[in-house]
């Protein structure tokens, strides 16, 4: 088989690359975990998106029924927003925590951030289930499904983020600081902040400049 | 107790699901005692179901997939039978029956075959030719693969126990909103989808992240082999696509479960923004399926003509010139549905543009065969087979894609020769191709040459004879999803078609053939080398089947066709002087999560699809449960000593060195 010169020139690089950074290798665990998380996180997001396009189109549709400005209640949202960006505080302090492996602080920021993210919660589902006793539940119009769906989808992240926290304490708790521990900390960090950003954007989108009259 | 199910759910009177539902039933009870009574059962646990080796699980998904083409292939003959028959007659299939087989072939085909084939392949072969010993998420990886399985084994369930979905592969509503589709078809339909859909997002992010992060030294971007750079591009769409997928299916689920008003017609829902939504994954999902398999055109076309690839560089830029574009020409599926001309030109013109990346690739593929020195094994029968096929329907794409024309092509017999001749020509062909390619380097023997062309011709032949009176009806006005019809000048076409339909099925038994065959031949067509034909990428740089940890060294890349160069460099010099010093590999550990996963996704998806709400409940609970379990685990990976790499690795080396003293000798 005569090849030697078709090597040659597949070994001389063809295309003239020319200089070129060597790729160093497959990159560490650490980076890895951290970067698929990453990539979750962005699918996550346009799953999200979705949902604001549909609450987009479907925010004049209210079927006869209430817009958002006769139904939101600027003091809650306030309350929720405070509670969440704090938390992701608090989350940001656990994460340190972690890092210099203190158990204490660590558990006290994870415990904070749990009872922030119980507070969102519970004042969420006291508006959700005011908003059905008066009558304006989901199935009312298309405007009140889109809002129902979008506002819930996050409060559905926010209750598995909080399954995933405790999951997370007693981790720490059984294991201590293990390196494989310690990435799905930072895991669980991005994916509560990540949170935040959709609240921020709910907030907007939904809240602000749906209470406009 | 039971929610919606009860006797009625098993449908006595008719005949046709009841038999095959039994013959499935006795076939996998006939295999699974069969494993039993001969003692497989512990080896295909520990070997097979528990394993997180990318290799296993590429296999398993290939095999999942044949299994489902036999069903979806089944489901077209029936569809071919009934149109052939019934003009001016009702024809042997009832019309909610025939309507179940079309929305079934089309899922199947799809979701359940093309799907798992190209994630198969990826799977088997991306760390191999990246030069890694596995993928970057293992455990995640089986996860993915069990949950795909769990979708398939809802479909198929639904051919006995309740009905599939009669809505279409997409499920338009008003049609899928409860008024219309009271049944079970519907959310048959939209569980196994969404639970398979998890399992596919899952399998993009575990490619992107080791296509991106796990490259072994040296393996810069642009000195990746064809096929990591489609699945690249593949895999990215996967991760933005599918998302929204299962957006869509769960607006269709709150709609139908909890009473929204997503898209039905009362409250102010929006039928278009369905059709909107579902194609702005459905197109990407084209590509999803096209992009691994021109991948595998381009390794199958630079092997086979002992060339490196033609405009290797352009190549990659077609490729991910079309991963971004396949999202702006969504719209081209409904031009008829009153967008308005501005809007029908701008996507018109869009999906006029995306044909010539695609262009581009073909010319590439036509210069690397140029002057090369072509072997026409059976993977490069295919490759040939898929340009001619490719272009005529890429062509006949370009022709839809123009707005005027598209208004008297919609929803005929066109469109389906369309789709069918780029999906089979395209995907299937690539599948193919890929299967026959890899499977030396995936079981240690190659393929039977005879059978495999046979196969190939007769899918070749049997292919244009089904689908090109497709185009002709088509254009004689005939629509797509009859179940009867009385215009008398279809008729001699659909008996074309049905014959065409028997000569793929000749097709298929000459694969199955094949398989056999090669199987109990398997001492003759052992292949020692690990590099059957003459390979350029690093997959062929290790023995066949690779060892568990693929590499006993990560190979040091320094240009494109990495193994070629290291061949030329070997023949040149010999491997004498390298006297290799082996250390401790870490491999993950095998684990049932995957499997005990699917078990609790299958529980909660069936419940689900009756309305059993304690059932739901459980299964959520035992699927948290194995999380936390696996959560739990201390040690998730083993050593395997030195002296055991160098064992294996040694009797590689020694099969290699006696084929490039060999090849040096001719």
């Amino acid at each position: 088989m005569a090849m030697t010169a078709t090597a040659d020139h597949a070994r001389a690089d063809p295309h003239h690359i020319g200089v070129v950074i060597e790729h160093p290798g497959p990159a560490p665990k650490r980076i890895v975990t951290a970067y698929g998380f990453w990539i979750f996180l962005l699918s996550d997001i346009v799953m999200f998106s979705c949902f604001f396009a549909a609450y987009a189109v479907l925010v004049g549709q209210t079927a006869g029924g209430p817009k958002g400005a006769e139904i939101f209640e600027q003091r809650n949202v306030a309350i929720e927003t405070v509670c969440l960006l704090l938390s992701s505080f608090t989350c940001g302090m656990a994460s340190i925590a972690a890092d210099v492996r203190n158990r204490f602080w660590f558990y006290l920021g994870m415990s904070v951030t749990c009872v922030l993210g119980l507070i969102f919660l519970a004042i969420e589902f006291r508006e959700f289930a005011n908003l059905v006793a008066r009558g304006y539940g989901p199935s009312r119009s298309a405007f009140l499904t889109t809002f129902f769906s979008l506002v819930g989808c996050h409060g559905l992240h926010v209750s598995a983020g909080i399954l995933w926290l405790l999951t997370m304490m007693a981790q720490v708790f059984a294991k201590g600081f293990r390196a494989d521990i310690l990435r799905r900390m930072m895991c669980f960090a991005l994916f509560w902040h990540a949170l935040d950003i959709i609240w921020v954007a709910i907030f907007s989108v939904v809240y602000l400049l749906g209470s406009a009259p | 107790m039971l929610g919606k199910l009860d006797w009625s759910a098993i449908p006595f009177d008719q005949p046709i699901p009841l038999v095959a539902g039994a013959v499935v039933l006795v076939a996998i009870l006939a295999v699974l005692i069969w494993v039993v009574v001969k003692g497989h059962l512990p080896y295909l646990w520990r070997e097979w179901i528990t394993s997180v080796d990318h290799k296993r699980i590429g296999v398993m998904y290939i095999l999942l997939a044949s299994v489902m083409l036999l069903r979806g292939g089944s489901d077209a003959i029936m569809m071919r039978i009934q149109q052939a028959v019934a003009y001016q007659s009702q024809g042997y299939l009832p019309p909610e029956h025939y309507n179940q087989i079309f929305s079934a072939h089309g899922t199947i085909m799809i979701f359940f075959v093309a799907m798992p084939f190209v994630i198969g392949l990826m799977n088997l072969i991306v760390p191999l030719q990246l030069g890694v010993r596995d993928v970057a998420f293992p455990t995640l990886n089986s996860v993915g693969f069990w949950l795909t399985a769990t979708g398939a084994l809802l479909v198929n369930i639904s051919l006995v126990v309740g009905e599939f979905a009669r809505t279409g592969w997409l499920a338009f509503p008003p049609l899928s909103e409860l008024s219309y589709s009271p049944g079970v078809g519907v959310d048959y339909y939209a569980w196994s989808l969404q639970i398979s859909g998890v399992g596919t997002l899952l399998a993009g992010i575990n490619l992107v992240t080791t296509v991106l992060k796990l490259r072994t030294k040296g393996m810069n971007y642009l000195r990746m082999p064809m096929f990591c750079w489609t699945t690249l591009a593949s895999n990215l769409l996967i991760v933005a696509a599918f998302p929204i997928l299962t957006a869509t299916l769960a607006m269709l689920l709150l709609d139908r479960y909890l009473g929204f008003h997503f898209f039905t017609n009362e409250a102010g829902g929006n039928v278009m923004m369905f059709m909107n939504l579902i194609w702005a994954w459905g197109h990407p999902e084209v590509y999803i399926l096209v992009l691994p398999a021109f991948g595998i055109f381009s390794e199958v076309v630079s092997t086979f003509s002992g060339k490196a690839l033609f405009g290797y560089r352009s190549m990659v830029l077609a490729t991910m010139a079309i991963c971004v574009i396949s999202f702006m020409v969504w719209l081209h599926h409904f031009f008829t549905m009153g967008a308005g001309p501005d809007v029908n030109a701008i996507f018109g013109i869009a999906s006029m543009i995306i044909a010539v990346p695609t262009g581009v690739k073909i010319y590439n593929w036509l210069f690397t065969m140029y002057g090369g020195r072509i072997r026409f094994a059976t993977p490069m029968l295919w490759a040939v087979g898929f340009m001619v096929t490719f272009i005529i329907g890429g062509l006949t794409g370009v022709l839809v894609a123009v707005p005027p024309a598209d208004f008297m092509l919609h929803n005929s017999m066109f469109l389906v020769a369309h789709f069918h001749n780029v999906i089979i020509g395209g995907v299937l062909f690539g599948a193919f191709a890929g299967f026959e390619y890899w499977f030396p380097k995936a079981f240690g023997f190659r393929l039977d040459e005879r059978w495999g062309k046979a196969a190939f011709w007769f899918t070749f032949l049997g292919f244009y004879v089904t689908f090109m009176p497709l185009y002709i009806v088509g254009m004689l006005g005939m629509t797509r999803r009859m179940q009867h019809y009385d215009v008398a000048a279809w008729r001699p076409w659909m008996i074309v078609a049905a014959v065409g339909m028997a000569v793929l099925t000749i097709g298929v038994i000459c694969q199955i053939m094949q398989l056999v065959v090669s199987i109990r031949n398997r001492e003759a067509l052992r292949d020692r080398t690990g590099d059957p034909w003459d390979g350029r990428s690093l997959e062929w740089a290790t023995s066949s089947p690779p060892p568990v940890f693929n590499f006993a060294f990560h190979p040091d890349v320094r240009g494109e066709d990495a193994y070629w160069a290291m061949k030329a460099h070997a023949r040149q010099q010999s491997f004498e002087h390298e006297v290799p010093e082996y250390q401790d590999i870490e491999m993950p550990r095998n684990s049932p999560t995957g499997f005990v996963c699917a078990f609790f996704a299958t529980i909660m998806g069936f419940a689900l699809i009756w309305h059993i709400w304690w059932m739901v409940i459980l299964g959520g609970i035992g699927a948290f449960a194995t999380f936390v379990v696996f959560a739990w685990r201390d040690h998730d990976e083993y050593v395997i000593p030195a002296e055991e790499v160098a064992r294996i690795d040694r009797v590689n080396l020694e099969e290699r060195r006696s084929l490039v003293s060999m090849a040096g000798a001719v």
